[in-house]
């Protein structure tokens, strides 16, 4: 390492020690910028797939104010991914090869997106506990050390309270409905419950490289952390709901101050990473062909762009 | 990375939250022309009544100073304290100043 570099490098950790932000162009390790591009464009591509178990009811809402309210929220989930996608950007990968990388199979989204959404209550248990366990983990990315993640990051902060919200009204509504109505919401929460813990990531033990996100300051609170602060922030609102959460081992430990909840069923959660889950082929099919149906609206405006800037340039010419 | 470029220019968006204050920089985006560039920011950045005014302009058109002149640039004005008001120490007497 050249003195110029190891000057760089100095700077860089001091930086990240002191919780100043680093910035687009400053200099940062190699592996740093990786661990970035790799972790925001999987947020990115998350956020992007995330629309399409929720797109899923949009045209079966059961009210036009649901629909509004749910079309709105898939619209927020867009914007997630976009500020996202051009915060990737700044650290010099391009918006073509991340899309590349998503439609090949090659990158990652959050797996809790390849479960299905099968009735209007699922609508309800995403909102309340997939937005949920988003926002626990989103938060504590607002002071992140990279400057465009962080400030992505408050944006979307800002806008997911409200996502969590409706869908807790929907489990609401739905819970003190009929008894019909009631058993969906029930069934709705026994399906994603579990999915949803293991949005946290796996147990710290098997979790390689939190360590060095935790030293960069990318990550703040461990995987374990996060979850038990999820679950323990869950279990009362389930009780308010009057819905039974589906764990037999679930009790409240007095000592530690937390709940005691049952073991994840990691193999699952593997397994749907692989590719095994029940919508992650529906999921990807889905996008690539969004992707190839709208090639020509891009192509077609890029030619309506040359156009005009041709003209433009034409009638400047004349009136010199 | 791909050596075709197919995705549309990429845009900086800066946006006045309302009338009196400055634009400022919000994040940025793709769009094949300015227009587009303007209608894609009202959806991206100003879902919520952010903003009053927009400013879109092609990324490749600003020019930044580098991190690494950070020092040329900006030192000198470290040792320049005599700027501030408070450099000056006056009698109490002194009101309104
Ligand atoms: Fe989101
Ligand atoms: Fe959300």
């Amino acid at each position: 390492m050249s003195p110029v570099e190891m000057n760089l490098e100095a700077r860089f950790e001091a930086y990240v020690a002191e919780d100043k932000k680093i910035e687009p162009k400053d200099w940062m390790p190699d592996a740093y910028r990786k661990t970035l591009i790799r972790q925001i464009s999987q947020h990115a591509h998350s956020e992007i797939v995330g629309m399409l178990p929720e797109g899923n009811w949009i045209t079966r809402a059961p009210s036009l104010k649901r629909k509004a309210i749910l079309l709105a929220k898939v619209q927020d989930e867009a914007g997630h991914g976009l500020y996202l996608y051009s915060a990737a950007e700044t650290l010099g990968v391009t918006r073509d090869q991340m899309l590349d990388d998503l439609h090949t199979g090659k990158a990652k989204y959050s797996s809790i997106f390849n479960y299905p959404t099968i009735s209007w209550a699922d609508i309800g248990a995403v909102g309340w506990l997939v937005d949920g366990a988003a926002i626990m983990n989103q938060v504590p990315l607002c002071k992140c050390s990279y400057g465009p993640y962080a400030r992505a990051m408050v944006r979307v902060c800002k806008e997911e309270s409200f996502h969590q919200r409706q869908g807790f009204q929907i489990m609401l509504t739905m819970a003190q409905g009929t008894p019909e109505q009631k058993a969906l919401a029930q069934d709705a929460f026994n399906r994603w419950w579990w999915p949803s813990l293991m949005m946290f990531g796996p147990s710290d033990a098997d979790s390689p490289h939190s360590g060095q996100s935790m030293k960069w300051n990318i990550k703040r609170f461990s995987n374990d952390e996060l979850r038990q602060r999820f679950v323990d922030m869950t279990v009362p609102q389930a009780e308010l709901l009057g819905l039974t959460v589906p764990d037999p081992d679930l009790k409240w430990n007095e000592d530690r101050g937390h709940y005691d909840f049952g073991a994840i069923d990691w193999d699952e959660f593997f397994n749907v990473i692989k590719g095994n889950g029940p919508c992650n082929k529906e999921r990807l099919a889905a996008r690539v062909s969004a992707h190839e149906r709208g090639a020509w609206v891009r192509e077609a405006a890029k030619a309506h762009a040359a156009k005009q800037a041709e003209r433009r340039a034409k009638s400047s010419t004349h009136a010199a | 990375m791909s050596s075709t470029q197919h995705e549309w220019p990429l845009w900086e968006i800066f946006v006045r939250s309302r009338q009196g204050l400055g634009h400022k920089h919000v994040g940025s985006l793709h769009a094949a022309d300015a227009e587009m560039a303007i209608q894609n920011a009202r959806d991206v950045y100003t879902r919520r009544q952010e903003g009053v005014s927009i400013w879109v302009v092609p990324a490749d058109a600003i020019t930044a100073s580098s991190p690494d002149e950070k020092d040329v640039l900006f030192d000198p004005a470290n040792d320049k304290v005599y700027r501030h008001p408070t450099f000056y120490q006056l009698p109490d007497e002194v009101n309104n100043m």
